[in-house]
């Protein structure tokens, strides 16, 4: 773009906006530079403040009239690098897009804005004894935007799913700003499914704008256990008798030892320190359900020897527990100036065997490898531990996340669980899959938005997407305001 | 249709037809006509594209060509204690795994845990281009690329022909029982439905049968069998009204014979329309208008969707349900119906064209499946 042209442009958005909300050099976009992966950072061309729908469509058709890149930014938390700006393009701060518009108790529905932070559904669902599934370790500041963009997870994915499982429909503003509706408000729907296409398209297809979200009938009650045994294969053999008992848990989570150690410095949740492996598995549901389950899923987890077991006794206790496993990502934060978060995915019944070959890959590579797991589903979070200050440590952190990534393609796995390719996984998304396959996604992309300009340079391998290295963790989540997952 | 039919017997051999086709469309078992038999079209009988691939119960995850009888799947997994959550339609009839995902369709049991789209973890499929694509993984949870598998859930042979599918299962609850109210006026049984719905009762299947003296509802629990009971008298507390119980194989036999539309006459075509609670009175509008109030139907699923059976004599009426549906914002999928039909599998309201249209051009960009509207 020529000089004049930027100039038009930057008057454009301001003539839109107002000056107070295009934010330009270096000191007020400090904030957008980065994202939850820390090591890459990028200088966007202007951050804008939008208020309305109207705005965002309106900052789309400037940018798409102009070829500027864009992206829409939550709370900036993702671990991919998924909200990290495209060099010299444009950020959309979707924030104070954050009105829930509606909950319908009869339906069991929300609409909501984009920028509504994911637990804020459940608290305005919860006079109705309803409840929003998802539950990303971010929750208390992630957006739904976000989360949509990315398909979040979270500790009880495996019996109902992921946020793609819990998006019913959407308005969205394509990439040159047409905007459209798909889905509605039924859990059921009748031609290709164009939401579940959008849900996790990484920002690639546009902006979500307004959002229907299905919500769930609280459990009545949980049945929340700890057990905690002397190795970490047994702790994963306990996983697979109690999927062989035919129970269906909410969640099922895995601790090392460097991961407890680090939970229980962080919040004393009460874990057994000296605990090689330590299990967490949740029933939920009505009483008399949970009842006669939970005897049965103590005699399973029992025949497994744990060395101690401790049932939550109370609301409060059953909190307290998963607050350390919620806390585990950035309590690693305490024994590690550095560290990488990997999100990787292998069969259930391979978990065993990709844990040892972690931990001799770490070994190998002279590198700190803490492990915290969705059990249930296959979810790997290796946490690398390295310092940014030595010399090449972070390329050696780097190498290691890579080929932990390779070992869950080894295994038939996924290089992705639930945080997104984003920037961080683009060179892996090709060992996953065949040119054949990236080729359909690409054509689908150029299909959608010609120009590449949403969210250009994330997830595909080709991509180009400018960053440069950094050290240290986000300004945000020194201060306490983002937590990584 | 063209009268031409090919019987591929690998995904190589799709991929060929397909190059070879001007407008082509997939058939598995047949069962749903109105996705497979559009005028001038080839037809491609991916029947012999069968058996299942992969089956890790340890890992909730199944795999099976396309052209495998979800009999076949269901058999096999019923042997581990295992199920297709969805619950598919049409199983006894011969539907199969490609046209499952196709018609994305699901019956009543789909309430528990959701439909074939969140049981749907990879897909192999061959492009309008004659490509073999390969989307998602086969492993339970997965966020990499585009969720190529859920675009294929309702696409209708549209946007590609399957040949591989992995779905996530489930451990099948123990045991089940019915509890049902017979004989009531609608609303009073969406009331009733949504007291119960909003216990704490967890429901495998809520259904309420449009008959001659009314409406019964008909409520599935299922679970622990140790707990069944105290569940079952918990819910039908709530009902507070007389209430008769199927159990054990008549539980399992009257729920079968409603997802192979048994009560709908072999003639009719058979209509699903996404629904919700609060839609149901605008469906029973455009009926009544039409003079059509006693058609045979089920709002199923806790009436998240609705079965219609639209009689063989009135087919001359569909155009009129169209143009009905479409001014309700209503949408209707004809999941058997006659060959008027078939050009336009889609009855009523739709969303999403524009993207659509972008997304048939990336991957269809000769119109070789045809178009949907």
């Amino acid at each position: 773009m020529t000089t004049t042209g930027a100039a038009n442009f930057h008057d454009a958005l301001t003539q839109r906006l107002g000056p107070d909300r295009v934010l330009t050099g270096a000191a007020p976009m400090a904030a957008y530079e980065s994202d939850a992966l820390t090591a890459f950072r990028a200088r966007p061309r202007a951050v804008v403040l939008v208020d309305s729908a109207e705005e965002v469509v309106d900052v789309v058709r400037l940018c798409a009239a102009a070829s500027v890149p864009f992206l829409a930014r939550g709370s900036g938390t993702s671990l991919s690098g998924g909200s990290l700006p495209v060099h010299d393009g444009v950020v959309i701060a979707m924030n104070r897009l954050n009105r829930i518009l509606e909950v319908d108790p009869v339906r069991r529905t929300a609409v909501v804005e984009p920028g509504v932070v994911n637990l804020a559904v459940s608290d305005a669902a919860a006079p109705y004894g309803l409840y929003y599934s998802p539950d990303p370790s971010s929750q208390s500041v992630c957006t739904i935007g976000g989360n949509l963009a990315f398909n979040s997870g979270g500790a009880h994915c495996l019996k109902y799913g992921m946020t793609s499982n819990h998006v019913l429909g959407l308005e969205v503003v394509l990439p040159d700003g047409d905007v459209i509706e798909i889905g509605g408000d039924s859990l059921e729907s009748v031609g290709p499914d164009l939401v579940g296409l959008f849900v996790g398209s990484e920002g690639l297809f546009g902006i979500a704008t307004r959002i229907t979200l299905r919500l769930l009938p609280k459990p009545e009650t949980y049945f929340t256990l700890l057990a905690a045994y002397d190795s970490l294969a047994a702790a994963g053999e306990a996983v697979a008798a109690v999927v062989a008992s035919g129970l269906l848990p909410g969640a099922m989570e895995i601790m090392d030892n460097l991961a407890i150690e680090a939970a229980e410095a962080a919040v004393g949740a009460g874990y057994p320190l000296d605990a090689e492996g330590l299990l967490i598995v949740e029933l939920e549901g009505e009483k008399q359900q949970v009842a006669a389950e939970s005897e049965l899923l103590l005699e399973v987890v029992r025949r497994s020897k744990p060395y101690l077991e401790h049932i939550a006794s109370d609301p409060d206790d059953r909190m307290r527990i998963w607050k350390g496993r919620k806390s585990a990502f950035s309590a690693v934060g305490r024994l590690s100036p550095d560290y990488i978060v990997q999100d990787g995915v292998v069969p259930r019944s391979r978990l065993g065997e990709a844990l040892t070959k972690i931990q001799h890959l770490g070994e190998e590579h002279g590198i700190r490898v803490a492990n915290v797991f969705h059990a249930g589903d296959g979810n790997l979070h290796p946490l690398i531990l390295f310092d940014g200050r030595v010399e090449g440590e972070l390329e050696r952190a780097e190498e290691l996340a890579g080929e932990i990534l390779r070992l869950c393609i080894d295994l038939g796995g996924s290089i992705t669980g639930e945080h997104g390719v984003g920037m961080e996984k683009r060179q892996y998304l090709g060992e996953m899959f065949d040119e054949a396959d990236l080729d359909a996604m690409r054509r689908i992309r150029l299909a959608i938005d010609p120009g590449e300009l949403a969210n250009r340079g994330k997830m595909f391998p080709d991509a180009e997407a400018p960053a440069l290295l950094s050290h240290g963790p986000h300004p945000l989540e020194v201060a306490g305001v983002i937590s990584r997952e | 249709m063209s009268g031409v039919v090919h019987r591929p017997a690998s995904a190589a051999e799709v991929a060929e037809a397909v190059r070879g086709a001007e407008l082509v469309l997939p058939r598995g078992g047949g069962t749903k006509p109105a996705l497979w038999s559009a005028e001038g079209a080839e037809v491609l009988d991916v029947s012999a594209l069968s058996g299942i691939t992969e089956y890790l119960p340890s890992e909730y995850t199944v795999t099976a060509l396309a052209g495998t009888p979800l009999a076949e799947v269901e058999a096999r997994l019923a042997a581990e204690g295992q199920y297709l959550p969805f619950d598919p339609l049409l199983v006894a009839a011969g539907s199969t795994v490609g046209g499952a995902v196709a018609a994305g369709a699901n019956g009543p049991g789909r309430l528990r845990y959701g439909g074939l789209r969140d049981f749907l973890l990879a897909v192999t499929f061959v492009d309008g281009r004659g490509e073999i694509v390969r989307g998602g993984a086969k492993v339970v949870k997965n966020a990499a690329g585009f969720d190529l598998p859920k675009l294929m859930v309702g696409s209708l042979g549209r946007l590609g022909v399957l040949t591989e599918c992995t779905f996530k299962v489930f451990p099948h609850p123990e045991n089940c029982a019915t509890l049902r109210v017979a004989g009531m006026a609608l609303d009073e049984a969406i009331e009733a439905a949504g007291r119960v719905g909003a216990g704490a009762v967890e429901i495998e299947c809520l259904d309420l049968v449009h008959g001659l003296a009314g409406w019964d509802l008909e409520i599935r629990i299922g679970g622990r069998s140790f707990a069944l009971d105290a569940r079952l008298k918990r819910a039908a507390d709530l009902l507070d009204t007389d209430v008769a119980t199927l159990s054990g194989d008549a539980d399992a036999r009257h729920w079968r014979a409603r997802r192979e539309f048994g009560w709908a006459s072999t003639d009719a075509s058979v209509l699903k329309l996404p629904l919700t609670p609060a839609t149901a009175g605008a469906l029973e509008q455009v009926l009544a208008d039409l003079d059509a109030s006693q058609v045979a139907r089920v709002y199923s699923a806790g009436i998240q969707q609705a079965f219609v059976a639209w009689p063989a004599e009135r087919v001359a009426d569909l155009p009129a349900l169209d143009r009905a549906l479409s001014e309700a914002k209503l949408t209707a999928l004809a999941l058997r119906a006659p060959a008027e039909a078939a050009n336009q599998p889609i009855l009523g309201y739709r969303t999403g064209g524009e993207l659509l249209r972008r997304v048939e051009q990336a991957l269809d960009p000769a119109g070789r499946f045809g178009r949907l509207e």
